[in-house]
């Protein structure tokens, strides 16, 4: 026996009260490994934003549309290098339900923008020489069985064709991989050309630009010179970095960093009050036999380690096993809600918070009873006064 | 008689209580040579238990010295108080006081997971305790399986396991019928006869007693001895 299994043994003599504190604390991190995912799939636009590259939309609002002219009136901005376009479409895939963030983009540009979106070579020849065609997400791929060559007709829940048709026909000329950890590729995007020419509304208008410059260095230099530029015009414009659109964009949900903080911490602080108050009646159920430890020479430190080891023990396997659901759910959401949200990812970092929140929450709620067990005073407790 | 194990020099002992001072010793001495087996007894509230508690380290005197081995042991500090009473001293209670989640043999290990031997040796020191308590075959049961004297047995194999030089027991009979008692008692005659175990033992029960080779009686705080050896 170790000392180890001694902890082990204490934490598991009332198996029904240990797995029921169990269930409770992993409950607990399940919904902090869940929500962390949700958060990191609603950042992860902002975590992979390039630090070279600026959007421009309406001032008014990001979902106005701007002239196309704008393009060629930015591009010819000192710094800027590229210039890309990009409208919402509000689309989805034969019923409302089936959700698509779908885009017109001018795809030579914005392919040459977003490098971090892979398309083998064949593909993305194939799209740029197709003006019907179009490029989707590998998630989205699977999710509706879409391989290259196939017919994907796109409904529309704004615009409508010329011939009253709200459905567009397009032919799936790649299948976009993401570049790096946590780019989201949820999403589909064809020719804003064939798309402009066949719409019945909207004219030469684009919803967004999308600016790479020369550098960071030139951002907010060139995002005044833009605004400036069409100021007092019937459609001014509002310039951000791209991780300040991102930000803003998903805040229009509302302050979700701290409705999940306030979720995970009512959670917490439940389970800090149950799990210490089933640490506090154990100790006090075994004054007897804590005595009895120190009678036969287990010191004060060493009692205090066997029940602080017994309250972080009993944290580690609840919390490790809601980690583990957390992670495993997070796979199954990533395929429920490809295309609605961001990259649904458990990360490293998620991984390392939940282990801090677990040593955190074995220590608070083992502290107290560790210290009582620590000075109990063998005499009194053995009732041989 | 051989050389004194443990020497009490002029103990006082007082606890207070609701703001009221209450005296258990007062100038007691006493001496225990090494391989004796003494039985205390007296009535209820004589200070038999606190007699007991001065003695294994788990409480210390308001005045007086205690010395273990020739060195004094009153005065340590909590730690080394402890790792004396791991050494030197083997406890046995009266309801035989074993953890119920763990087997006979992780009972009897406990006190050795406070040495530095390794998991062969303590198996090994194991095994020999319960054999010494006729309890080999039970080593897997917990308390829960055992009856009253086995349970007693096993509190006596981890009183012994590490080897210490006195035991300390505390009513060991009182939780047992006649027979299992007579067992218990001629098992720690046996510790103190042929391992040399030096044996303190408090007990109400004279039959008890008989097994010391002398008693002790204490009432009020003294000493008055019948020696049973001769």
């Amino acid at each position: 026996m170790t000392f180890l299994e001694l902890v082990r043994k204490n934490l598991f003599r009332k198996k029904l009260r240990t797995i029921l504190t169990t269930v409770a604390i992993f409950i607990a991190f399940a919904i902090f490994g869940v929500l962390a995912t949700f958060q990191n799939a609603l950042n992860s636009g902002v975590d992979t934003a390039g630090a070279d590259r600026l959007i421009v939309t309406n001032r008014i609002n990001f979902t106005l549309p701007m002239p196309i002219a704008y393009v060629s009136r930015v591009g010819a901005v000192e710094g800027v290098k590229t210039v890309a376009h990009a409208n919402w479409f509000g689309g989805y895939y034969q019923e409302p339900r089936n959700f698509l963030v779908a885009l017109a983009i001018d795809p030579v540009t914005y392919l040459d923008i977003y490098p971090e979106y892979v398309l083998p070579k064949s593909q993305r020849e194939a799209f740029l020489n197709e003006s019907g065609s179009i490029i989707v997400g590998e998630a989205l791929a699977k999710q509706y069985k879409w391989k290259v060559g196939d017919r994907i007709p796109v409904k529309s829940n704004i615009f409508r064709q010329r011939n009253g048709s709200d459905t567009w026909d397009f032919t799936l000329a790649g299948i976009m991989t993401p570049g790096a950890q946590g780019v989201d590729v949820n999403f589909v995007a064809f020719h804003y050309k064939y798309f402009a020419e066949t719409r019945s509304f909207g004219g030469d208008t684009i919803g967004w630009l999308i600016v790479k410059t020369a550098g960071s260095k030139d951002n907010d230099r060139i995002a005044r010179t833009v605004d400036a530029m069409f100021a007092n015009s019937p459609f001014e414009t509002e310039t951000k970095t791209e991780q300040a659109f991102n930000k803003a964009f998903t805040e229009q949900l509302g302050d979700l960093g701290f409705i999940i903080t306030a979720i995970v911490g009512a959670a917490f602080a439940t389970i800090l009050l149950i799990v210490g108050n089933t640490m506090m009646l154990t100790v006090r159920e075994r004054t007897n036999e804590i005595a009895v430890l120190k009678t036969i020479g287990f010191t004060s430190r060493r009692i205090f380690q066997l029940v602080l080891g017994e309250s972080m023990l009993l944290a580690m396997i609840g919390g490790l096993l809601g980690l583990v659901a957390a992670f495993l759910m997070s796979v199954v959401l990533q395929n429920v809600f490809a295309g609605r949200i961001g990259v649904m990812s458990f990360t490293p970092g998620t991984a390392l918070i939940g282990l801090g929140l677990m040593a955190s929450l074995g220590f608070l709620t083992g502290i107290l009873p560790a210290l009582r067990a620590m000075r109990l005073d063998i005499v009194t407790a053995l009732g041989r006064k | 008689m051989s050389e004194a194990l443990i020497v009490l020099k002029d103990i006082g002992k007082h606890y207070t209580r609701s703001k009221q001072t209450i005296r258990i010793f007062e100038h007691l001495d006493m001496i225990v040579p090494r391989e004796d087996f003494v039985a205390i007894m007296g009535p209820s509230g004589s200070g038999k238990t606190t007699l007991l508690n001065l003695l294994g380290g788990i409480d210390r005197p308001s005045s007086g010295e205690i010395q273990f081995d020739g060195k004094r042991v009153d005065d340590l500090s909590e730690s080394r108080l402890a790792a004396f009473r791991a050494g030197s001293i083997g406890f046995i209670f009266q309801f035989y006081n074993l953890m119920p989640m763990l087997t006979a043999a992780q009972n009897v290990e406990l006190p050795l997971l406070l040495t530095k031997l390794g998991p062969k040796a303590r198996r090994e020191r194991v095994k020999t305790a319960l054999e010494i308590v006729s309890l080999s075959d039970r080593a897997r049961h917990r308390p829960s399986e055992l009856s009253g004297g086995q349970q007693q047995r096993v509190a006596i194999a981890r009183a012994i396991v590490s080897d210490p030089k006195l035991l300390l027991c505390d009513e060991p009979t009182g939780d047992l019928d006649r027979e299992t008692a007579g067992e218990i008692l001629s098992m720690l005659q046996t510790l103190n006869r042929d391992l040399g175990k030096t044996i303190v033992m408090v007990t109400h029960d004279p039959e008890a007693a008989r097994f010391a080779k002398r008693t002790l009686h204490l009432d009020k705080g003294r000493f008055s001895e019948k020696d049973l050896s001769a």
